[in-house]
């Protein structure tokens, strides 16, 4: 589906949204009224343009437009694979567009994520997985990476790997997996402004809340561990 | 015996226990989790693959100078410090304590490649929870300094961790990057990244580099007692800003200036030369003390 098809879907009452380097940036009208709209398409791999065009249209809303709600679309087959790219630190860049992103949610900016088509490691980390909730169309591919390169990596059999990957959501790509673990709220058949509209109410409902998503995931049953350590190491006995 | 010497210890090769216990004032260090308290992870077991019980991160309370203290020390010896389930929902746990306790700091010894990719998407979301931990606790009012100098480094999303912190204390042998040298070579080719030329490899990710751009706060030699000084040096001197706007513009201002000012450069000898240093090619053979003069001066 192609990006002007995704936007004509979920913002019918109209958008204008330019894309400039892989990058959407614009606003958009919903039921709920104006929303800015940012993120990536093609597949872009993150690198530091793209990174500062995103932070500086978050900071931008910040200033402009106080409270108005954040829609991420999220399309990026992970982080620029460069020398001069590491050379100027590409984690930096990173790091400061997801401290935007969490200055924008501190001034009462709710914010949402839509995984539209890809969504991998280091570009979903900065920006994705920064907003209140994230989303994906069904068709959507989530993973940090794929078995066969990962079977490569950890030295483990392929055959073993997708042996274990029907059973567990723990390692392998698959945004239902992400559900499960609490990484993603819920997957959307298709585009829809309705559903936008509810995610919209959902997390103005949360905002202020914090991060739920180990207790989602526990609840889910895909993280089973994690909810339960972290409260251990908040209860744990002072000095003990 | 001369004292000076036998008092050394290599920050590089020691391992997560022992840079705690040389880090903090001695004896302070109380251990959160413990091992015996504590279980292996079941995802690495599934693999039959051995486990450990700490899995891979040390954390607890302790002094530092005299002050309280949370700290967090990743053990590069294990799975590369990489950040699976447990792991990373012990140190998610520590930072949101530091935001009810208020200790002075939060120390983050980080020495990590990332995600652990036999526990791939825990490990990814657990690494976006530490993110917006690690801001948490800044926004009340914790520092949170990242101590940069294991055989790890600070790499995928502890790279991006790294770089949310109050501050990056490194040592010329630290590394700090997102994507690894090797991963790069593998998928752009070794013109575009060729990992073994170690010295290529220390001139775009390496402490020395990342202190002449700005990218940490402070070089310090590679030895737990020079990282013990250079991290209570900068507590001193440092109280934790409120996040705002004014900052997020400042630092946005920097980094687009940087990325026009050294976009086509692709080795830090080419960058150094274009901040103004007169002799580039001797920077991998300055000592320390002579590097950090070096860049008195010098624009970031």
């Amino acid at each position: 589906m192609s990006l002007n098809d995704i936007l004509d879907t979920l913002f019918p009452a109209g958008h204008a949204v330019a894309v400039a380097n892989r990058v959407i940036t614009g606003e958009a009208q919903t039921a709920q009224g104006p929303v800015a709209v940012l993120g990536t398409t093609d597949a872009a791999a993150i690198d530091h343009a793209m990174a500062l065009a995103l932070s500086g249209f978050v900071l931008d809303t910040v200033e402009q437009h106080p409270g108005r709600p954040l829609v991420f679309l999220v399309d990026t087959s992970g982080q620029a694979l460069s020398r001069s790219q590491e050379l100027l630190c590409l984690n930096g860049s990173l790091a400061h567009l997801a401290s935007c992103v969490d200055l924008a949610r501190r001034q009462g900016h709710p914010s949402l994520s839509l995984v539209t088509a890809n969504a991998v490691s280091g570009g979903f980390l900065s920006f994705g997985l920064m907003a209140d909730q994230a989303y994906a169309l069904a068709e959507a591919q989530v993973r940090v990476m794929d078995l066969r390169a990962m079977a490569r990596v950890t030295k483990i059999a392929h055959e073993r790997l997708v042996e274990l990957a029907g059973t567990s959501p723990i390692f392998a790509p698959g945004a239902e997996n992400y559900v499960q673990m609490g990484g993603i709220a819920a997957i959307w058949p298709a585009p829809s402004a309705a559903l936008l509209d509810e995610a919209l109410s959902a997390v103005r409902q949360e905002l202020g809340t914090g991060d739920q998503r180990q207790s989602v995931g526990l609840s889910r049953g895909g993280r089973q561990l994690a909810a339960g350590i972290t409260e251990r190491v908040l209860n744990a006995p002072l000095g003990a | 015996m001369i004292p000076a010497i036998a008092s050394r210890h290599s920050w590089f090769e020691a391992t997560a226990r022992r840079r705690v216990g040389g880090l903090l004032d001695a004896g302070s260090f109380a251990e959160i989790l413990p091992p015996a308290e504590s279980q292996p992870s079941p995802h690495l077991a599934q693999l039959d693959l051995p486990g450990a019980f700490d899995d891979g991160v040390v954390i607890g309370s302790g002094r530092l100078a005299g002050q309280s203290v949370l700290v967090a020390a990743q053990e590069g010896q294990f799975i590369g410090g990489a950040v699976g389930e447990i792991h990373g929902a012990k140190i998610v746990g520590l930072l949101r304590r530091a935001v009810r306790e208020k200790p002075a700091a939060v120390l983050f010894l980080i020495d990590s490649g990332g995600v652990r990719l036999h526990e791939a998407n825990a490990g990814l979301i657990a690494i976006s929870e530490i993110m917006r931990a690690v801001l948490a606790a800044r926004a009340a009012g914790v520092p949170v300094v990242a101590l940069v100098g294991g055989s790890c480094g600070a790499f995928g999303g502890m790279g991006i961790v790294a770089k949310l912190c109050s501050a990056i204390i490194m040592s010329e042998e630290g590394r700090l990057a997102l994507s690894g040298p090797e991963v790069i070579e593998t998928v752009a080719g070794v013109e575009e990244f060729d990992a073994k030329d170690r010295a290529l490899v220390w001139r775009v990710t390496g402490g020395k580099h990342r202190y002449l751009m700005g990218d940490c706060a402070a070089l310090v030699e590679d030895e737990i007692a020079a990282f013990r000084d250079g991290v209570t040096a900068f507590l001193a001197g440092w109280t934790e800003p409120e996040p705002g706007l004014a900052g997020l513009r400042a630092t946005q201002q920097r980094l687009e200036h940087r990325l026009a000012a050294y976009a086509s450069y692709r080795d830090g000898l080419q960058v150094w030369a274009a901040l103004g240093i007169a002799q580039p090619d001797d920077v991998p053979l300055l000592d320390r003390d002579s590097l950090v003069a070096l860049k008195e001066g010098l624009p970031t």
